[in-house]
């Protein structure tokens, strides 16, 4: 992994990866939304080893200036060893259940974008022949749960395309993984009352998706007990699920 | 996270924080004026290795400074690493090391942040030749809560400057700091280990050995009585010239739970402290230690704070001056050692002269001894009360990073500093400490 872009290169995700993936022979190249903290990400990763740190600045939402983006990018790794698609938002469901545009607009961050991106990284990949896509899901995107479908719609929709686009991809040598992490301590997740014994930190679900991508995985869920979590909630019948406050 | 529970390491006063984490250098003004805001006044919170209450807020609504653990630049050439305040010792350990680097002064856990080393002017075993954290500190920016922003140094801004130093966080929040690393050799460090029966020796030791080696600091067994009073280990070392830079991160054992009464207790205390001064054979020995298990041996235990139960526990931690300090520490190991009670390896240090740029810096001359004593309702009013009046009498001062008790009358003399700091004190910081010693 010698090129490596991250999108939502903030994320304290895609933060906890970055450093774990840093050091000299890496060369980074990492878009986020907000100037100052992408600055803020690449100093530390400077600090950290890592001499070669680009960065581009750029608001996912605007999908006109994804190709520019990457265009910039090819120009600048000519190859991509590894992408991690990692920007998101968690969206308030109340809010979101109370106001049209903002719930068009937050299924746009989490899904449409993300989808967009997507389909221009894996024609280059695809050409290129090799490479590694990972992609931050989520454990919610298996159900929908009343308290955030909306964010689970989204997560689905990212799922499953990236479902589609592992086997597209197989055939030429690209490898495409689907991160689904469970609870995060993360500012995203600040204002949650999240579950001590069920929470994880970033470095912790760097660790796994590192582990992930050397060993090829399709889908991770991270940590590894979300899988038996999910197991259980994925098999509730419906009838049963619809009278649960989950 | 916003509304997780935090505690003192000491777990004792029982005052649980609820922490707002800030992430991001630049809302972190907007979010200290909002918990001002909200709750009368806030105060920074790291790793929370402070053991008694100068890490609480007065309002019990801390702001946590963890997740701004950024490096921001860094001049392998010089040494100085500029970095946010929360970025931990280990952290920086871990980048330095390989770099030929290493911290110039640290305490006995690397698991404290760059801000809470400052504010607590913490130091370690190479107090007699580089002083506290502090004189190594070349710059930081210090965040007031009005949204201002006060770029110190020892010729910027000085008086804040100095009032930050071991100013238990109450100047200001401390957003980045400059540091000044020190070159090593080395990540080994060689060793000599030798084992004394009596203060005496201990001092002799210390006379004999301190000014020729870089760490110097003694475990002591503060169970032992009469003629084996003040026995112990005493540990000198310097750093290696192998030009080996070697990482150790252990995977580390852990205290899952806090069991509702100490596991340390005068039978267990007996038994390990016995058996660490017999793994000693008498006379000197030579070995080589990574800098891991040198500097840090409790941090191979997760959690170890824990084992000292639900009501947690406290540290006593004093330094004596040296015109009285044989006398006042046999006179203190005596008083301990007739409780039973005390901790597994308590530390003795000698303290040097160089004089740390805080105004409410805790070393003087003389000797420094530290001791854990699980929580219980008479210590404070027994033990620790016959232990503070020897402190007073020899001329010597109680650490405010260790302290959930100290007298109000006898923190203002220990440290007669204390109304330039307050006058420099930020209006929207306080902390149940300050409250404590400062308030009647």
């Amino acid at each position: 992994m010698k090129n490596i872009l991250i999108i939502g290169a903030t994320s304290a995700i895609a933060v906890a990866c970055a450093k774990k993936w840093s050091n000299t022979d890496v060369t980074f190249y990492l878009v986020a939304r907000n100037a100052e903290r992408l600055k803020q990400v690449s100093e530390d990763l400077r600090v950290r080893g890592s001499s070669k740190v680009h960065t581009y600045n750029l608001d996912m939402n605007d999908f006109d200036k994804h190709l520019s983006m990457l265009d910039d990018c090819n120009s600048t790794l000519s190859c991509i060893d590894l992408v991690l698609v990692a920007h998101g938002t968690l969206p308030n469901q109340n809010e979101c259940q109370a106001d049209v545009n903002l719930a068009v607009k937050e299924f746009s961050t989490n899904a449409l974008s993300v989808i967009a991106i997507l389909t221009l990284l894996a024609n280059k990949l695809e050409s290129q022949g090799k490479g590694t896509i990972a992609i931050i899901s989520s454990v919610a995107g298996d159900r929908g749960r009343q308290t955030n479908y909306l964010y689970g719609a989204a997560k689905a929709a990212v799922s499953t395309f990236s479902e589609g686009l592992r086997v597209r991809l197989f055939k030429s040598g690209v490898h495409v993984i689907t991160i689904k992490p469970g609870f995060v301590d993360t500012p995203m997740t600040k204002d949650l009352n999240l579950p001590a014994l069920l929470t994880s930190s970033p470095s912790r679900i760097a660790e796994c998706i590192d582990k992930g991508i050397l060993k090829k995985s399709d889908v991770i869920y991270t940590p590894y007990f979300w899988s038996v979590i999910m197991l259980i909630i994925r098999f509730i019948p419906g009838f049963i699920f619809k009278r649960l406050s989950l | 996270m916003s509304e997780s529970k935090l505690m003192s390491w000491g777990r004792y006063p029982a005052y649980s924080q609820t922490a707002f984490l800030s992430s991001w250098r630049d809302d972190l003004a907007a979010d200290v004026s909002h918990l001002v805001r909200e709750h009368g006044s806030t105060l920074a919170f790291g790793k929370g290795r402070s053991y008694g209450d100068s890490c609480l807020a007065r309002s019990d609504h801390v702001i946590q400074t963890t997740l701004l653990n950024r490096f921001i630049s860094v001049d392998w050439g010089t040494g100085v690493i500029v970095a946010e305040s929360g970025v931990t010792l280990e952290d920086i350990i871990n980048i330095a090391i390989p770099n030929g680097w290493f911290l110039p002064v640290t305490p006995g856990t690397k698991y404290v942040t760059l801000g809470g080393a400052i504010a607590n002017d913490v130091h370690g075993k190479n107090h007699h030749v580089r002083g506290t954290f502090g004189c190594h500190v070349k710059q930081f920016g210090l965040l007031r809560t009005d949204g201002s922003t006060i770029v110190c140094s020892p010729v910027k801004n000085k008086d804040f400057f100095e009032a930050t130093i071991g100013g238990l966080g109450l100047t200001g929040i401390i957003e980045w700091v400059a540091l000044q690393l020190m070159p090593v050799h080395s990540s080994n460090i060689v060793t000599t280990k030798i084992r004394f029966n009596s203060l005496n020796e201990f001092v002799e030791l210390s006379n004999e050995l301190d000014h020729k080696h870089e760490y110097s600091v003694a475990w002591i067994d503060c169970l032992a009585t009469g003629n084996s009073l003040g026995r112990g280990v005493f540990i000198v070392g310097d750093h290696a010239h192998d030009e080996i830079f070697e990482l150790r991160n252990n995977k580390r054992i852990s205290v899952p739970i806090i069991p509702s009464v100490s596991v340390i207790n005068r039978f267990s205390l007996y038994l390990l402290n016995n058996m660490y001064y017999r793994s000693h054979k008498p006379g000197r020995h030579a070995g080589i230690d990574n800098y891991d298990p040198f500097f840090y041996p409790l941090d191979q235990i997760n959690n170890w704070n824990r084992a000292y139960g639900s009501k947690g526990f406290q540290q006593y931690q004093c330094v004596l001056p040296n015109v009285n300090s044989e006398e006042a520490a046999r006179e203190l190991l005596i008083a301990i050692s007739k409780t039973g009670n005390g901790s597994f390896l308590a530390v003795l240090k000698r303290c040097g002269d160089i004089v740390s740029p805080g105004l409410l810096s805790f070393p003087i001359p003389g000797i420094s001894l530290a001791l854990d004593f699980p929580q219980s309702d008479g210590l404070i009013s027994g033990l620790f009360s016959s232990l503070d009046k020897i402190v007073l009498e020899s001329g010597g001062r109680l650490y405010p990073a260790k302290d959930a008790h100290m007298k109000a009358k006898d923190f203002r003399m220990f440290y007669s500093n204390w109304e330039k700091l307050d006058l420099l004190r930020d209006p929207g910081l306080n902390s149940r400490f300050w409250d404590r010693v400062t308030s009647i």
